[in-house]
């Protein structure tokens, strides 16, 4: 592989650089910082070592919401690709039709995370809302403000109505680029429907589904507004994810040591997992 | 505007100042002896030098995490693991 001589573009990314640097890398090393250390306030600071590492690492609270986590992104994920790359299927490849489409399934997306958890707040209130409602009405014994199973199946119906659209759009450009003369082929040997999406449309599709599930792991991994305006991460702590665990612990309990920690164990995570992902994605388009 | 809402203390000072002194003498390494092209390595990945510092850096640290949670010696044992597993991410990945 050749390598680059010529290196001096990169004093164009300079500025971006120095963005990042107060926007990002500053406070970064400022959390480093705060996580060794215990303080009552005042900014008076007191070296605790790496204590607080120790005990997020051993707690069963933190153990508690990365699973929840680690529960949510799974189920969303595992409910999301298929059924976007099914929605997608569907649609009209070109015309009218395709055009309606495409703008019903970018709406969801076009709407803020606060507004879509007050939305499905008030939809599924079981004595107002029409979800809460009419699942009563139906003989369904449903209250998410009150039952863990039926807060966890609100949020996870609230992030598929959210983000399904952003797996077909992408699911339905891969699509798109597909030559028709790979459909006229599949024709003529008198390829199965099944055996088109399995040999055709799915390993065309192949970057951008990786794209879409690093998109929605790492979303859904980092996901804070929406279930805490649904629930505030209850009922008791039922769906207190990971980062609705890190601001109750920085800001409700004001342990800024704990939180720290928190955050510099969930950062390494969420980096890991990039990278693992860009890695993929560089490794396929070399293919 | 002081720096004193950061907190600084002597070790992370450090621990910052050994990841510049790092990028900076890779800098050096490349300026002195070019060879940062991409290779393939034992994961069959197409790594430059800078990749296998991130991937020695980003080990480490988990590598530390995971003395924290398992183990109960001292932390240098863990920064000794670290040491070794980088020199082997840099000879084969």
């Amino acid at each position: 592989m050749e390598k680059t001589l010529n290196n001096k573009a990169w004093f164009m990314v300079l500025p971006v650089l120095f963005i990042v640097a107060l926007n990002a890398i500053v406070p970064l090393m400022t959390v480093v910082n705060y996580s060794v250390q215990d303080t009552f306030g005042n900014n008076v600071f007191f070296f605790e070592g790496t204590r607080w590492f120790t005990e997020v690492l051993h707690s069963g609270r933190f153990h508690a919401s990365l699973q929840r986590q680690f529960l949510f992104t799974f189920t969303i994920l595992v409910i999301e690709i298929p059924l976007g790359v099914a929605i997608a299927l569907t649609m009209p490849r070109r015309g009218f039709w395709a055009s309606v489409c495409l703008v019903l399934m970018a709406l969801p997306l076009l709407i803020p995370w606060n507004v879509v958890g007050a939305m499905w707040n008030i939809y599924a209130l079981p004595d107002i809302g029409l979800l809460g409602y009419g699942l009563n009405w139906l003989g369904f014994n449903y209250d998410y403000t009150q039952q863990p199973t039926a807060a966890w199946f609100t949020v996870i119906l609230m992030d598929v109505w959210h983000w399904t659209s952003l797996v077909v759009l992408l699911a339905y450009a891969g699509l798109r680029s597909i030559d028709d003369n790979y459909y006229r082929a599949a024709q003529i040997d008198g390829a199965s429907r099944w055996a088109v999406f399995r040999h055709i449309q799915l390993p065309k599709m192949k970057h951008v589904l990786t794209i879409a599930i690093l998109l929605r792991f790492m979303d859904s991994f980092m996901i804070y507004t929406e279930p805490f305006v649904l629930t505030g991460g209850g009922p008791g702590n039922a769906t207190t994810v990971l980062s609705i665990d890190l601001v109750k612990a920085a800001l409700g309990e004001f342990n800024l040591g704990v939180a720290a920690a928190m955050s510099i164990i969930y950062f390494l995570m969420t980096l890991l997992v990039c990278w693992l992902f860009y890695t993929i994605i560089m490794q396929g388009e070399k293919e | 505007m002081g720096l004193s809402w950061m907190a600084w203390t002597w070790e992370t000072a450090t621990f910052f100042g050994v990841i510049a002194l790092l990028l900076a003498g890779m800098t050096l390494w490349e300026i002195k002896q070019p060879g940062g092209a991409p290779r393939h390595g034992v994961l069959g990945l197409d790594t430059t030098r800078g990749d296998r510092l991130f991937i020695s850096l980003l080990g480490s640290a988990f590598i530390h995490l995971g003395w924290l949670a398992l183990a109960a010696g001292p932390l240098w044992w863990a920064l000794g693991l670290s040491l070794v597993y980088s020199v082997l991410v840099f000879r084969y990945v």
